[in-house]
């Protein structure tokens, strides 16, 4: 797909289409390893643009798809106060959104494609996003720990290599840090509140924290994509290594809030500083990828349903400044 | 009705308004045309929200029995809210969701304007803000009619529907009561005469823009400001206020 939208703008005069010569891709990994920015006009090798294609539209997607699960409580949040910072919170991540797929329409692909690989299923986006928000703790417990993980992973993208998307990243960044601290805000006010209100806090951990540990992807054994991107400088991180610092941070916030992990094998390694956690459950990790979590048909479903209701109100649009140029020309 | 009466009940249908027109464009979120009008009207709606917020902590101040903005939204039933009928009607197609906007804010903008010379000083105030917002609104809103109207033939057709769908709620904006006289006499508030008749022309100046006519509708549906809502509103407070009902007195 992404060779089509290449395609799309025409014959370079250079060096895009040039072979990978040894000498060019010596080059360009000099100017990674010299930390670097590479630019959108620069050269690069095709795997590194499909990577970061693939990367960054998968980004957006998720930025996109998950005003789903949130938007689900917006109705009902229970303050006003709450229902102005989740209603923010949700723009924002639209407002991500659109960063994202302009940082990925740098690399030559149209934002129409990536919408459309989207919608037929053929590009994915963040598994977490397939699961459903039962209670307002769920709210908390997405800002707490989903917004939690994904600062873990989107801080070293402000270092990325790809000048674009480190520099959405940025902002970016700075959002999701208030994000993740009105996760934690709503999580503190209903742990301090009534019983039932703790025991709706300890349910929302009980079934967003496997989720949240697949976020970071597959064991760096098992990741195919690893090796390229961290040799690249897309990823800072391995998988694993990011995982492990998100439960190192997270586990004595849950212990401050007085919650129960939901893990039996949790446990504090003196000797190495870190938290020793149990076994993800990878099957339910890649059901969820292959399409079978609990929301994943709702989740296309209702974005497909936008993009089609909203067909002839963008015709119309198009058909008003034709008309209009029409007239001005 | 005393001077002080009529100022809460003025600013609560103020509140009202805004609260229940926000509510509508949350329904709204992840469901727009494109990505750039998801951002819009989550913006417009948070607009909204956060005038609802003003008018009704100021409410709660006039009061003096120390309810807060949240006791407004969250715990009175519907027919104690007092907004106008057209702001609760459910969003339907994007062609009404934009003609529903574009009659209440053209209204609504007028209504601020002239609240920013009214007597009341905290209302003129939070007036001055709110009405910064309401005149970007309508500068979107109303493109998006001209272009729905004036672009192809279903978007006109589906513009014309909208708009003899809601025609009829919309004279309940002009047909003041006692509140109102008082606003205007005690507090140098609006005229609702001068009102309809500056409404009156923008509108059709939007209208004629998109090549839509004006309806020829002459019956007026009210009821709003005394709680005889449309059945859908039942409905809305209901979902909107089910965690302070389910778990009364708690804190969130």
């Amino acid at each position: 797909m992404y060779t089509q939208g290449l395609d799309q703008q025409g014959k370079p005069e250079g060096k895009r289409d040039a072979p990978e010569s040894a000498a060019d891709l010596e080059a360009f990994q000099k100017r990674i390893d010299a930390e670097e920015k590479i630019e959108a006009k620069d050269w690069m090798p095709a795997a590194y643009r499909r990577t970061l294609v693939r990367q960054i539209s998968q980004h957006a997607h998720s930025e996109i798809i998950g005003m789903q699960p949130e938007g689900n409580w917006l109705t009902r949040a229970p303050t006003l106060k709450r229902k102005a910072i989740l209603l923010a919170k949700v723009q924002d991540e639209a407002g991500h959104g659109l960063y994202l797929y302009g940082a990925a329409e740098t690399l030559g692909v149209s934002r129409d494609q990536m919408v459309a690989d989207l919608l037929s299923g053929k590009a994915k986006y963040s598994t977490i996003f397939n699961y459903p928000t039962l209670t307002w703790a769920d709210i908390g417990t997405i800002g707490w720990l989903v917004d939690g993980a994904a600062i873990m992973n989107q801080i070293p993208l402000c270092r990325c290599s790809y000048g674009p998307y480190a520099r959405a990243m940025v902002r970016i960044c700075k959002e999701e840090s208030f994000h993740q601290r009105q996760g934690f805000d709503i999580m503190l006010v209903l742990c301090r509140g009534s019983g039932e209100q703790k025991a709706m806090a300890q349910d929302a951990l009980d079934r967003w924290w496997w989720p949240s540990l697949m976020m970071f992807g597959p064991h760096d054994s098992e990741s195919k994509h690893s090796a390229k991107s961290m040799a690249w400088k897309i990823k800072r991180f391995s998988n694993d290594e990011l995982r492990q610092k998100f439960v190192d941070a997270t586990v004595p916030q849950a212990e401050f809030l007085g919650l129960k992990m939901p893990d039996d094998d949790l446990r504090y390694d003196k000797k190495s500083g870190h938290y020793r956690f149990g076994e993800i459950d990878w099957q339910e990790f890649h059901d969820v990828i292959a399409g079978n979590g609990p929301c994943n048909r709702q989740r296309l479903e209702q974005r497909t349903r936008a993009q089609d209701d909203g067909a002839w109100v963008r015709e119309a649009a198009c058909a008003h400044a034709a008309k209009h140029a029409a007239k001005a020309a | 009705m005393t001077k002080d009466e009529a100022l809460l009940a003025y600013t609560l249908r103020l509140g009202d308004n805004a609260l229940i027109l926000g509510q509508r464009l949350i329904e709204l979120v992840a469901a727009g045309p494109e990505l750039e009008e998801e951002l819009a009207n989550a913006n417009f709606a948070l607009d909204f929200i956060g005038q609802a917020r003003m008018f009704y902590s100021y409410a709660g101040e006039i009061e003096g029995k120390g309810r807060c903005e949240d006791d407004f939204a969250f715990l009175r039933d519907d027919r104690e809210f007092a907004n106008f009928l057209l702001v609760e009607q459910p969003n339907g197609h994007f062609g009404d969701v934009i003609v529903r906007q574009v009659l209440f804010d053209s209204f609504y903008g007028l209504q601020l304007e002239a609240l920013t010379k009214c007597k009341d000083k905290r209302l003129a105030e939070i007036a001055v803000r709110a009405g910064k917002e309401i005149c970007y609104h309508l500068r979107h809103t109303s493109q998006w009619l001209v272009r729905l109207g004036d672009g192809t033939a279903e978007s006109h057709a589906r513009a014309t529907e909208a708009l003899g769908r809601l025609w009829r709620y919309a004279g309940e904006m002009f047909a003041g009561d006692e509140v109102d006289i008082i606003l205007q006499s005690a507090f140098d508030g609006p005229d609702l005469e001068t009102i309809e008749a500056q409404w009156s022309l923008k509108v059709a100046a939007i209208l004629d823009d998109a090549t839509l006519a004006i309806p020829d509708e002459k019956w007026i549906i009210g009821g709003g400001r005394q709680g005889h809502h449309s059945e859908s509103m039942g409905f809305l407070v209901a979902e909107m206020q089910f965690l302070q009902r389910a778990y009364a007195g708690a804190t969130w």
